[in-house]
């Protein structure tokens, strides 16, 4: 094995591939082939670091000096001046707001990573998610050598079962619970599938484990198979994810290549193979059932419940499934045990939850905290705040099925049951932040009209009631409201969640009602009033030009349609019978002079 | 080994039912009628529309009718929470319904309409809103489509896909935008639809109604000109009395030719008569393969939808098809001939309409190479609802009417022709034919049983002398395909077959009166209208086709002996492989 000096890890997840860390990459290769260094400086593209704000990121160990927003021209001075003279660049060493220029963190130091705790992360960002050396050299596949050699299947049950494990694609099912209801089928053949069908919107936790760790998932999957009696797997991922395709192929190739996959796995006499099957991006398939559908090539919708897929799944065997975040955290239960598990989290939801934080919140990213955190730390210490000094209004967990959580149950603490009490829900763990300027009746809508989109059109109240519910918010947002139309919008949620045939349709009216429940002022100001209280619906709302106008013209000139007029120096107005309400003039007033109103 | 009995209560009533038995069905053992949209028993148990929900307790309401009862269940079917979800739930279905029920085929034989009514829907437009647009597909000469009225219950699809194995329309696009459409939004008449009309007698509502001919009729009754005499299939006179509100399986045969003569026909005459006809052509044909070494085993044709399936999914058997032309067919070509004759009047002034409880013999109708006389051998098709309507429209008092015989020459009829209208029957009367001709003896015991019953492929050895002659009965098409492979397979070795392309026969052909999903749990009319025919084959005094008077002078007057070279002329026919999609149809 070669030994380097220096090893200087650069973000390959999603959000710093779109920003050119590929280029950074190739620069850095270059510059270190030029200088020499290649033998002293390796350069590693590794699995998303999280913290995708402030990407593209780069970290140079053994110091582990964190770069931040690095471009390309910035290469060479990395290379020229860290690399090889040592010294730290300091215009790109990360800060956390307050910091005095001069400190340069580590990445444990960084609040954004201080209060986390990366289990089904670890080693993402941490080693080469293309090599599986470094996989092993981190404990890889030992907890599936461990499984094989030292437990029975029941064994592993067992040690999931007490693990408290609980499926984190958004239902919270015990996870070994579901794997003995597997084992317990009778059949010549079972099946293993792994849940990668990530869709809730501004969601990527799944991708980025299976971009920064593959072999986790391979591992785990190999483990459930054994533990149920299984000899054979799909994932089931989707077509959008191409880097995360890409390294499962390769991870499953080089697994192969090291006998950790196919027949007579180390030894032991247990086979297991692993197939990729891409979905095409219909939201429903990440329903379990509509998810088999797919696979065997069928239109993805799904059926009902009971028989569960542990008695009838795939292709009519008994099969288990779990999502992406649940297999990841599999090996390190088995390797480091049930009882090492169940002291991160809470009693009834044990070990850490995976967060993709987004919408009004200054570090967005991909979060790991163990579970009972309060929301409070992940959206102020975590996220660190809200921008621009605005106000924090409400959180949205969950995705499309989730609801929003208001400002004063901030403490609540993140779990399956507690979420679920006061109207949101895990979900797969998307985790979206809403300011003062978020109208709450347009947010219900907005989630709405995501789940109308992608409801399959199987069962009625899904198809049909999810609609009109949607036509009824569309109205309310136009200013076209109704009397009775609040109450109608319960109703139809009331018989959605409770009638339709899957998850998808049960959970889509959650938008609606939390709202409703948290802020119900706002629906009332907009079918009553006819206003809407964050001044962000077009249709109840105005922009106006009020005294503090110094005649800049800034806004006139930006005006599409001609609706502002003015003399130089002297205040100027609105024709709103012009006015398309776009908000140009209100972004480029530098005198707070507009107002919405 | 005994079977496992579950034990739950349903509203509170204990009930013992066989594990594996649904909520709903258990719920109906007490007495409970669940209601139910998109359940069609045995053919669609999707669980999809959710009218049938009901309370046990779990986080939601479940569909009883895939709910699997299960020991110690609470079962709650009434309580206000289930009674408001199903009225909400077919409020929204009404919310995306033309409700054109006025001039609606299907208006008070209308699951959804029922239910509204049921389920005390006091507003239709409660929740109004945008309403999908389809445009009506009507360019197939047995069926219409009209999305505009689709619930999307998907009973269609499961009949299609699965009685049927045609499998040519289904779900396409999502959510709100869901319609049941074929690839590539094809109309039917390009596609491999074998015209069976299964989709019709599944759809609870007008979505999918038979293309009308009633109207044509009228026009040609009108016409003094023309001298129109109409056929009526052994399997109509079964169930026409249903849409006059007589009991299933009460046979209407005398009503029906008073009410035909009522119409204006000028000669009411029994495709009965052309089905002993059949027999002897058939018998003759199967006798002479088995002989002189030709193609076995031979398989039935007078089922127009099989034959549409043979063609266009298996015709690497159309050289086991028989020659014979379906009996209604054959009347048509006799009727331009023999009896164009015998009245004196030209066959161009004839018109010959079939009542028929088959969609698919429109399209046969429609087959150019039918054509015995030069002319077609039928002018038009009208399905056994479509001469109810036409009774009704004529202020008919069809219950009261007084029982009238066919008229003579091409009228009379044997009990082997009846049940024809019944899988099973073409065999068993073919059976009853070859063995008195292959032997000489007379047969003592006419009822095969064998070959009787609603099961999808049934098989009989039958000793005929020394011959032990194989055979074997399908109905519904799936059922045919999966017997058509095991012959590839070489698994399965037969002399003859008889299939039809609608499970249970003609009697539930796609043409025939529509049961509800609930009437077919309550009685199985595959069983109960095919048993109005063998009760009226046992009350015949010939049950034999060879012993028909008629039969016998027309062979004697006009087309001599069976396979003569007049009958090929007349009664036989030929056969063409089609693609699964017409050329250029996309």
């Amino acid at each position: 094995m070669e030994i380097f000096r220096s090893h200087v890890l650069v973000c390959g997840g999603t959000g710093c591939t779109s920003s050119g860390s590929v280029k950074l990459v190739d620069r850095l290769n270059d510059q270190l082939g030029e200088l020499g260094l290649d033998k002293e400086v390796k350069v590693i593209k590794t699995g998303c670091f999280g913290l995708c704000e402030a990407g593209p990121v780069v970290i140079v160990y053994p110091e582990g000096t964190f770069y931040s927003h690095v471009q390309t021209e910035d290469v060479d001075e990395i290379v020229s001046e860290h690399l090889l003279k040592g010294r730290v660049v300091r215009r790109l060493v990360y800060q956390d707001k307050g910091d005095h220029p001069s400190v340069g963190k580590s990445l444990s130091d960084i609040e954004f990573y201080k209060h986390q705790t990366r289990v089904a992360l670890r080693n993402c960002g941490v080693i080469d998610p293309e090599n599986i050396d470094e996989y092993i050299a981190f404990d890889g596949y030992r907890a599936l050598t461990k499984a094989l050699t030292e437990m029975t299947p029941q064994d592993v049950i067992d040690e999931v079962s007490r693990s408290g494990l609980r499926g984190r694609g958004g239902g919270g099912f015990p996870t070994g619970t579901k794997w003995k209801f597997a084992a317990a089928s009778k059949d010549d053949k079972k099946y293993v599938v792994c849940n990668a069908d990530e869709g809730d919107p501004g969601a990527f936790m799944d991708r980025s484990v299976l971009e920064g760790d593959p072999h986790a998932i391979l591992e785990a999957m190999a483990i459930c198979g054994y533990a149920i009696g299984a000899d054979e797997g799909y994932i089931y991922v989707r077509a959008e994810y191409p880097i995360a395709v890409k390294r499962l192929n390769l991870a499953i190739e080089q697994a192969h290549e090291y006998g950790l996959l196919g027949q007579n796995i180390l030894g032991t006499g247990f086979n297991f193979d692993l197939h990729i099957r891409l979905g095409a991006g219909a939201f429903v398939c990440g329903e379990e059932t509509a998810l088999m559908a797919s696979i065997e090539g069928h239109r993805g919708e799904p059926r009902p419940r009971p028989p569960f897929p542990a008695v009838k799944g795939l292709f009519g065997k008994p099969t288990n499934i779990n999502n992406v975040e649940t297999y990841a955290n599999v090996a390190q239960i088995i390797l480091r045990g049930a009882d090492w598990f169940r002291t991160m989290g809470t009693e009834r939801s044990a070990g850490t939850k995976v967060f993709a934080l987004g919408g009004k919140i200054n570090n967005t990213g991909l979060v790991e905290v163990p579970m009972g955190t309060p929301l409070r730390t992940v959206i102020y210490d975590i996220g660190g705040g809200i921008p621009h000094g605005r106000r924090f209004k409400a959180v949205q967990t969950g995705g499309p099925s989730g609801g929003c959580i208001p400002a004063r149950l901030l403490d609540v603490p993140i779990e399956y049951d507690s979420l679920i009490e006061i109207g949101s829900m895990m979900g797969s763990g998307g985790m979206i932040v809403m300011d003062e300027d978020n109208c709450m009746v347009d947010i219900a809508r907005f989630f709405l009209d995501f789940t109308v989109d992608e409801s399959c059109g199987k069962c009625t109240p899904c198809r049909i009631g999810t609609r009109r519910m949607l036509e009824i918010l569309n109205r309310i947002v136009e200013g076209k409201g109704e009397e009775g139309d609040i109450e109608k919008l319960e109703r139809l949620a009331t018989t959605i969640a409770k009638t339709s045939l899957c998850g998808l349709g049960q959970t889509a009216p959650n938008p609606v009602l939390s709202t409703l429940r948290y802020f119900r002022d706002e629906y009332e100001a907009h079918i009553r009033d006819k206003r809407c209280p964050a001044h962000h619906c077009r249709s109840l709302m105005q922009y106006q030009i009020i005294d503090k106008c110094r005649g800049c013209t800034a806004c006139a000139r930006v005006c599409p349609v001609h609706a502002v007029s003015g003399e130089v120096r002297k205040p100027h107005a609105i024709d709103q019978d012009k006015c398309i309400k776009c908000g140009a003039c209100y972004d480029a007033c530098r005198f707070d002079a507009i107002i919405k109103a | 080994m005994s079977e496992q009995m579950i034990n739950l209560t349903i509203d509170g009533i204990p009930v013992e039912v066989p594990q594996g038995t649904t909520v709903l069905k258990a719920a109906r053992k007490v007495g409970i009628r669940i209601p139910t949209l998109c359940f069609l028993e045995e053919i669609n148990e999707i669980g999809a529309c959710r009218v049938c929900v009901v309370d046990y307790g779990a986080r939601s309401l479940q569909a009883a009718c895939v709910l699997p009862a299960t020991n110690g269940m609470k079962v709650k079917t009434n309580t206000p929470e289930v009674r408001e979800a199903r009225r909400t739930v077919v409020e929204l279905i009404l919310s995306n319904h033309d409700k054109k029920c006025l001039s609606c085929v299907r208006s008070q034989n209308c699951e959804l309409q029922k239910l509204s009514l049921e389920l005390g829907v006091a507003d239709e437009n409660t929740f109004s809103g945008e309403q999908t647009a389809h445009p009506i597909d009507d360019g197939s000469v047995s069926i219409v489509r009209d999305n505009n009225k689709c619930i999307l219950c998907r009973r269609c699809v499961a009949a299609c896909y699965g009685t049927q194995a045609v499998g040519v329309i289904g779900p396409v696009k999502r959510g709100f935008h869901t319609a049941i459409e074929s690839a590539w939004g094809m109309g039917l008449s390009d596609t491999a639809c074998i015209g069976c009309g299964q989709c019709i007698a599944a759809c609870p509502v007008g979505a999918l109604r038979e293309k009308d001919e009633a109207s044509y009729v009228w026009r040609m009754l009108g016409d003094e000109t023309l001298h129109t005499v109409v056929q009526t299939a052994p399997a109509v006179r079964a169930a026409l009395g249903e849409e006059f509100g007589l009991p299933m399986g009460t046979n209407v045969t005398g009503k029906m030719a008073a009410a035909l003569r009522r119409l204006g026909f000028s000669k009411v005459f029994d495709t009965d008569f052309a089905a002993d006809l059949t027999i002897m052509e058939e018998a003759t044909e199967l006798v002479g393969r088995m002989q002189n070494g030709g193609v076995l085993p031979m398989i039935t044709s007078c089922s127009p939808g099989w034959v549409n399936y043979c063609e266009t999914f298996h015709p690497e058997f159309l050289p086991n098809l028989s020659s014979c032309k379906s009996p209604h067919e054959m009347m048509g070509a006799l009727v331009k001939t023999y009896y164009a004759d015998k009245v004196g009047v030209p066959a161009q002034d004839i018109r010959v309409v079939s009542v028929m409880p088959c969609t698919a013999k429109k399209y046969e109708a429609d087959r150019p190479e039918l054509a015995g006389s030069g002319y077609p051998d039928v002018d038009a098709v009208i399905t056994t609802r479509e001469l109810a309507r036409m009774i009704k429209s004529a202020g008919i008092d069809f219950v009261n009417l007084p029982d009238e015989p066919f008229d003579r020459l091409l009228g009379d009829s044997t009990g082997a022709a009846v049940i024809f209208g019944a899988t099973g029957g073409v065999m068993e009367a073919a059976l009853r034919t070859a063995y008195e001709v292959l032997t000489g003896e007379t047969l003592g015991n006419l009822d095969f049983h064998g070959v009787r019953g609603v099961k999808g492929i049934k098989e009989a050895t039958v000793q005929i002398g020394d011959l032990a002659l194989n055979v074997a009965v399908a109905n519904g098409t799936a059922n045919a395909g999966e017997l058509l492979d095991a012959i590839k397979r070489g698994e399965k070795s037969y002399h003859f077959i008889e299939i039809m392309g609608c499970p249970g026969g003609c009697v539930t052909g796609g043409g025939q009166p529509i049961v509800s999903a609930q009437d077919r749990m309550a009685r199985d009319p595959r069983m109960v209208r095919a048993q109005a025919l063998y009760q009226a084959d046992a009350d015949m005094p010939v049950r034999k086709s060879h012993e028909n008077p008629e039969i016998k002078q027309i062979y004697r007057d006009f087309l001599e002996k069976p396979n003569s070279h007049k009958s090929h002329e007349l009664l036989h026919t030929h056969y063409i492989a089609r693609p699964l999609y017409h050329e250029g149809a996309r």
